[in-house]
């Protein structure tokens, strides 16, 4: 029997009727056509299918779709705002964060929760922080380097709009 | 990778899903935060014909102090026990082995109500929730029931746990003054679960050990406590060869269980390194 | 040349914005209406006879489209063919059914497939496929496997050895050897290369779909060769090669496990045929890991003779290559002539008498895996240049420069016969030594262990083939194609450029370096430049995207055609300013007469006045396109010099990677960015081989790590930061002195963590032989079998 699912994602409105068993990751991909969350395992291992769910990194093969009603989901669609990129977006962008690409929506949403809990993490805090994303491309040296990128440039953006 | 079709209850309150469970007895299995019960659904080693999500029930998260006791909801996340303040000030071992769980995303989202349930012999609570003498608070058709974490972990992923009831929330004590704990881990490089994992709680008094606890957690089937190094280790000035030679006794008494990545023998050998690890670090830690 | 602006440059990559904003477009993204799902089934058995196969309640579970057994395939779909077929070895090729028709012989083998009108309803279906099995005996092990008695896979094939290749001199490895028993000295060692999977983040995905009013056939699928892919999907299918077009999406990684051709994709192509429905299929990571290729898996005894200054005279060994059940594609060619070839390495090592063994098991076949058989021989000849060392005392890296080819010597002609282009192996030693301080290691490590840590020291100094590579080379040894590249740039009316490569990158980066050459040869800005690949429809040929070949030899062939553009430009711009052509300069976009550079003609002029074509000089063609098709003369050699420095954990034998130097030689860099990206990610590859990663069966042929929670596949924080840094010897005969740096790191790394962790055991007096992965039970082992308790410092 299906279920009625509300839910936002990148502040849009949306409402199915879905099995139960339906997986998240499933529902943003296949039903609202989302597709720029990944699927890289069956085990809640690589993390390509990390999304924000009321802000909070998680793994949306290990959710059901109905797990999620009433939640604000951000996927890697709604990161950049009118045309412009989010500083993690930037950052992985300046700093050849990525190769291959399949890792990187996943992978730039863990660092946004990072970041969100530890605006100046050292280099070692930023590679225990994405030890639940797996990439085999690019060795995690840029993707290090674009976390820190992205952490000045919000620090910096943080520190201009914090009036004296 | 796409579990079997199942009937999803959520029910709105515990009285509720504990009548959803009466219903459907062993066909039923209760989803909490998913990340023990889920994964194993979709490589389809589980295909529960029911579901009872009590992620909706309200009240069954949280963490406050309770006396001599601090009460963590089921449903809390590993996330919110490892930030939680409360929790650092008055039992910080919990906070610290919740911060080794998994990954970020994966604390996010698992409880530890869910975790507890589940059993996994490599889970890391169970080695603290043992050192500390935490009791598991469970709701059932016949009311709530205390049970100590001593007598909760029955075998490989099974509990003490009737399959009516659910779990409510953990209780562990305030670490009293002049007591240390810690937990130390070899994480298995995939699955990130504890290969060794040893939580310790040691009181000291006059720079002697006046009690220890020791949870081990990922060498036997099950989770224990290594009495023989607790009992070993009473009395003694705590240093690198007074706390070996206790925890040379970390696997006595129990089957270490072998794989791939490491054969019982030598899970053995490192429960007695991580266990003399977690003694000193919790003896330096006791003030 | 002309002055470059962009080669050498840190420029941003162009792929990354569709990337980073979520709007790439795998295959499982594809999106087509009246799509439905496959879902093959799988054997749950290594080695099996079926003897019925049951599908009735399967066709009848809701949302079911068809299902389909081997049986169905047979006569349609053809057997899935290998292509390379080494000569001289007498290689058996028995056939490969794309669905099992009476024997399965590894778990994965596809015996069923389930079509469906979703994901869903695919796989619920596939569970109720009943398949009668009469168990048989199965065998993991290559050698096992050869041995008397072992259960045969193919009725064909005795003793289940594929082929037997040899290659050297027997007689004068000989005369060495016993030289060496005489004077100097002679070690063996068996080693193990084990098992790896290549995990590309995105699994393998098929989308097919067949339009049988038109006969044309559509396949996007994860593929990392479209143009050989179309080619074996037409002799797979019977189809006609041009009714086929094969597109490469997005695709998620590939490390060589996306070049096979797979049975998979001819399968989903059969029910897109027959159900008149296009098909999607997409592997789950478990599915991934038992029946996308695997890697390595060789067992070798291996022997060498010095003199006792540490001059080494000759190699002799065996190898056992496990192939697994099947023939993969390029199967037989890895172990064979990508592997043996480069034994001696980068050393004057005149003497080789080398066999490989190719062996079936009831295992998921093997094939290219990032570095595909160079990784294999650089272990070894890494590994026992260092025993040597031991044996005799010498600090190691004393014994490589003794053994180094001289510059002077270059190009050489190595025992195994290749001739190496350029190379100037000292330079980076020294420069990789100076930047770990390798003198204050060793002082260092003398004092002994600190905390009951065991510091120690690792080199690995190596050369590899890449460039792949000069046709009728690569045709000699048996591979079923040319390996060439080709490239069309054209150029529009408004001089916006579309630049097409036979290539087909997947991660590498290409269509930045690619425009940023183009951009340099025509003078163009680089966003006014685009490059397209991974389309049959678009690109006239080529040969696809590994073994460093990609900015090798598509580069070479895209740098060919953008000249050709030009001098046809300098035609069109010396009539404009009615000049000789000879007397015509081009720099930075502007052509001009020599001598007068104010009055110049711009590229997107020319290029304009070639597509109006009112006023072209005699005998030119109008508009600005050229094409080329560039076959190499030779492979391309980078080589380098890496130090590891590991401290052993004495109580746990955990191994911790403290720093990584890399000097790495790929000849001329067009993009420092992309190529230290490269490094980075081949280095934690090789890294991974030496202490995480390795696939397991049991004797009953399951896999046991089956999941990404038992393969580890390495996590960012097992990785101190790499010191990268480079010397710079360019290829002579590539057009961009180019070498390729794609596997690198893979084929480097490996030796120099097991040379440094066996170094701290060393110096420790501990000589147990190690295998990898050098889990801390291995390390634990070797350090409490001597019996060493390790004092505190």
């Amino acid at each position: 029997m299906k279920r009625a699912v509300k839910v936002t994602v990148n502040g849009k409105a949306y409402a199915h009727e879905v099995e139960p068993r339906l997986l998240l990751v499933h529902y943003i991909r296949d039903m609202l056509g989302l597709t720029g969350t990944h699927v890289g395992c069956d085990t809640s291992n690589c993390g390509a299918c990390t999304i924000l769910i009321n802000g909070r990194a998680v793994k949306s093969c290990t959710l059901l779709a109905v797990q999620a009603e009433g939640a604000s989901i951000q996927t890697v669609e709604g990161l950049a705002t009118d045309g412009k990129l989010h500083p993690i977006q930037e950052g992985f962008w300046e700093e050849h964060g990525l190769q291959c690409g399949f890792c990187t929506p996943g992978m730039m949403l863990t660092a946004v929760d990072l970041l969100q809990r530890n605006p100046d993490p050292t280099e070692e805090q930023i590679r225990m922080g994405i030890e639940g994303n797996l990439c085999r491309c690019t060795g995690y040296q840029h993707i290090v380097n674009s976390i820190q990128h992205a952490a000045r440039k919000m620090r910096g953006a943080a520190g201009r709009a914090t009036p004296r | 990778m796409i579990p079997a079709a199942f009937e999803y209850f959520s029910p709105q309150s515990v009285k509720e899903a504990i009548g959803l469970l009466e219903k459907h007895g062993d066909d039923a299995k209760i989803l909490a935060g998913g990340h023990s019960l889920l994964p194993i659904m979709k490589l389809r080693l589980a295909q529960p014909k029911v579901i009872v999500d009590i992620g909706r029930i309200s009240g069954l998260s949280g963490i406050k102090a309770d006396g001599q006791k601090v009460a963590i909801g089921a449903l809390t996340t590993h996330d919110a026990i490892e930030r939680d303040a409360v929790l650092k000030e008055k039992c910080p071992l919990l906070a610290e082995t919740a911060a080794v769980i998994g990954d970020m995303q994966v604390r996010n989202r698992g409880t530890i109500g869910g975790s507890a349930a589940h059993a996994d012999p490599a889970a890391d609570y169970p080695a603290a929730l043992l050192a500390l003498g935490a009791e598991i608070v469970a709701i059932g058709p016949k009311g709530t029931r205390t049970i100590p974490a001593g007598e909760f972990f029955v075998e490989m992923l099974t509990t003490a746990l009737k399959p009516t009831e659910i779990i409510t929330e953990l209780r562990v004590p305030v670490l009293a003054r002049g007591t240390g704990a810690a937990y130390q881990k070899h994480p298995h490089p995939a699955s990130g679960y504890a290969v060794v994992g040893v939580a310790a709680v040691v009181t000291m008094s006059g720079g002697k050990c006046q009690s220890a606890a020791i949870g081990v957690t990922g060498v036997a089937g099950k989770p224990y406590r290594a009495t023989a190094v607790e009992k070993a280790l009473i009395g003694q000035s705590l240093d690198e060869t007074t706390a070996a030679k206790a925890a040379a006794h970390a696997a006595e008494g129990v089957d270490p269980q072998g794989d791939l990545y490491a054969s019982g023998q030598f899970r053995a050998h490192l429960a007695s390194v991580y266990t003399k690890r977690a003694v000193l670090l919790a003896a330096s830690r006791a003030k | 040349m002309a002055v470059s602006k962009l080669f050498g440059a840190k420029i941003k990559r162009r792929e990354d914005p569709r990337l980073i904003t979520g709007r790439a477009t795998y295959t499982d993204d594809m999106q087509i209406s009246g799509l439905a799902y496959a879902e093959i089934v799988r054997s749950p058995h290594a080695h099996a006879r079926i003897k019925r196969i049951d599908v009735e309640a399967a066709r009848r579970q809701p949302g079911v489209v068809a299902v389909f057994t081997g049986k169905d395939l047979q006569g349609v779909i053809n057997p899935i063919p290998t292509a390379w077929l080494i000569p001289n070895a007498d290689l058996k090729t028995p056939p490969h059914p794309a669905l099992a028709v009476d024997t399965v012989r590894y778990v994965g083998d596809g015996v069923a497939v389930v079509v469906a009108e979703d994901r869903y309803a695919a796989r619920d279906a596939a569970a109720q496929v009943r398949v009668d099995y009469e168990i048989l005996p199965a065998v993991v092990d290559q050698q096992q496997a050869m041995a008397a008695g072992a259960p045969l896979l193919h009725a064909d094939v005795p003793n289940n050895q594929a082929f037997k290749w040899a290659l050297g001199n027997g007689e004068a490895t000989a005369a060495a050897f016993k030289e060496a028993a005489r004077d100097g000295v002679v070690i063996a060692q068996r080693f193990l290369n084990q098992r790896l999977i290549p995990n590309a983040m995105e699994t393998r995905s098929v989308v097919a779909r067949y339009n049988s009013g038109s006969g044309d056939l559509t396949v996007w699928y994860t593929t990392q060769n479209p143009h050989i892919a179309r080619f074996l999907m037409s002799v797979v299918t019977g189809l006609p090669e041009h009714k086929i077009r094969i597109v490469a999406p997005e695709v998620g990684g590939g490390f060589g496990s996306k070049i096979p051709f797979y049975a998979d994709e001819a399968i989903v192509v059969f029910c897109a045929r027959k159900t008149g429905r296009p098909v999607k299929w997409t592997e789950d990571r478990r599915e991934n890991y038992l029946t996308t290729i695997h890697g390595r898996d060789h067992i070798t005894d291996l022997e060498v003779a010095a003199r006792r200054d540490g001059t080494i005279t000759a190699l002799r060994g065996k190898t056992w290559a496990n192939l697994g059940a099947y023939l993969s594609t390029a199967g037989p060619g890895i172990p064979t002539i990508l592997h043996g070839l480069m034994l001696t390495g980068c050393y004057t090592i005149p003497n080789l008498d080398y066999v490989v063994y190719g062996v079936f098991t009831n295992t998921t076949p093997v094939d290219a895996y990032r570095g595909a058989g160079r990784p294999e021989a650089t272990y070894l000849i890494e590994r026992i240049v260092d025993l040597v060392a031991a044996k005799l005392t010498l600090d190691p890296a004393d014994v490589r420069r003794k053994n180094f080819i001289p510059p002077d010597k270059f190009p050489y002609t190595s025992a195994e016969g290749l001739a190496y282009d350029s190379g100037n192996y000292g330079p980076a030693l020294d420069k990789a030594l100076a930047a770990v301080d390798y003198r204050r290691l060793r002082e260092e490590q003398k004092r002994g262990p600190r905390n009951g840590k065991l510091l120690g020291i690792g080199l690995s100094t190596y050369v590899e083939i890449c460039g792949l590579g000069p046709s009728s080379v690569v045709g000699s040894t048996g591979f079923q194609g040319g390996l060439w590249e080709s490239a069309v740039v054209r150029l529009h009316p408004t001089a916006k450029a579309t630049v097409f490569t036979g290539t087909s990158p997947h991660g590498q980066g290409e269509e930045t370096t690619f425009a940023q050459v183009v951009a340099d040869e025509l003078g163009l800005p680089i966003d006014d430049i685009e490059v397209v690949h991974g389309d049959t429809a678009a690109v006239p040929m080529g040969w696809g995207t590994y073994g460093s070949r990609t900015t090798v030899v598509g580069g070479a062939a895209i740098v060919l055609a953008a000249r050709r553009v030009r001098e046809k430009a300098a035609k069109i711009a010396a009539h404009l300013l009615e000049a000789a052509e000879k007397d015509i300069v081009f720099d930075q976009g502007r052509f001009y007469v020599r001598g007068s550079p104010d009055k110049a003609k711009t590229i997107q002029e020319v290029t304009l006045q070639a597509y109006l074509a009112w006023n072209l000089p005699p005998g030119v063609e109008p508009a600005l396109e050229a094409s080329a098709f560039y076959d190499p003369t030779n492979f391309t050699f980078p080589f380098g010099s890496h130090v590891a420095v590991v401290e052993v954990d004495a109580e746990t034998g955990q191994v911790a990677l403290k720093r990584y130097v890399a000097i790495d030689d790929c000849g001329r860099v067009i993009n420092p960015l992309i190529v230290d990206g490269q490094v980075h990610g081949g280095l934690v590859q090789g890294i991974a081989q030496a202490l995480y990663e390795g696939a397991a069966y049991g004797r009953d042929g399951q896999l046991i790590t089956g999941t990404m929670a038992d393969y580890a596949v390495p996590k960012a924080h097992m990785f101190p930061t790499f010191e990268t840094g480079r010397t710079e010897t360019p290829s002579p005969h590539n057009p961009l002195g180019v070498k390729g740096v794609g596997e690198t790191g893979t084929i480097a790394s490996t030796p120099a963590v097991v040379n440094a962790v066996a170094d701290a055991l060393r110096s420790y007096g501990i000589t147990t032989h190690l295998d990898m992965p050098l889990t801390p039970e291995r390390a634990w082992n070797a350090i409490h079998g001597q019996r060493r308790e390790v004092k505190a410092r």
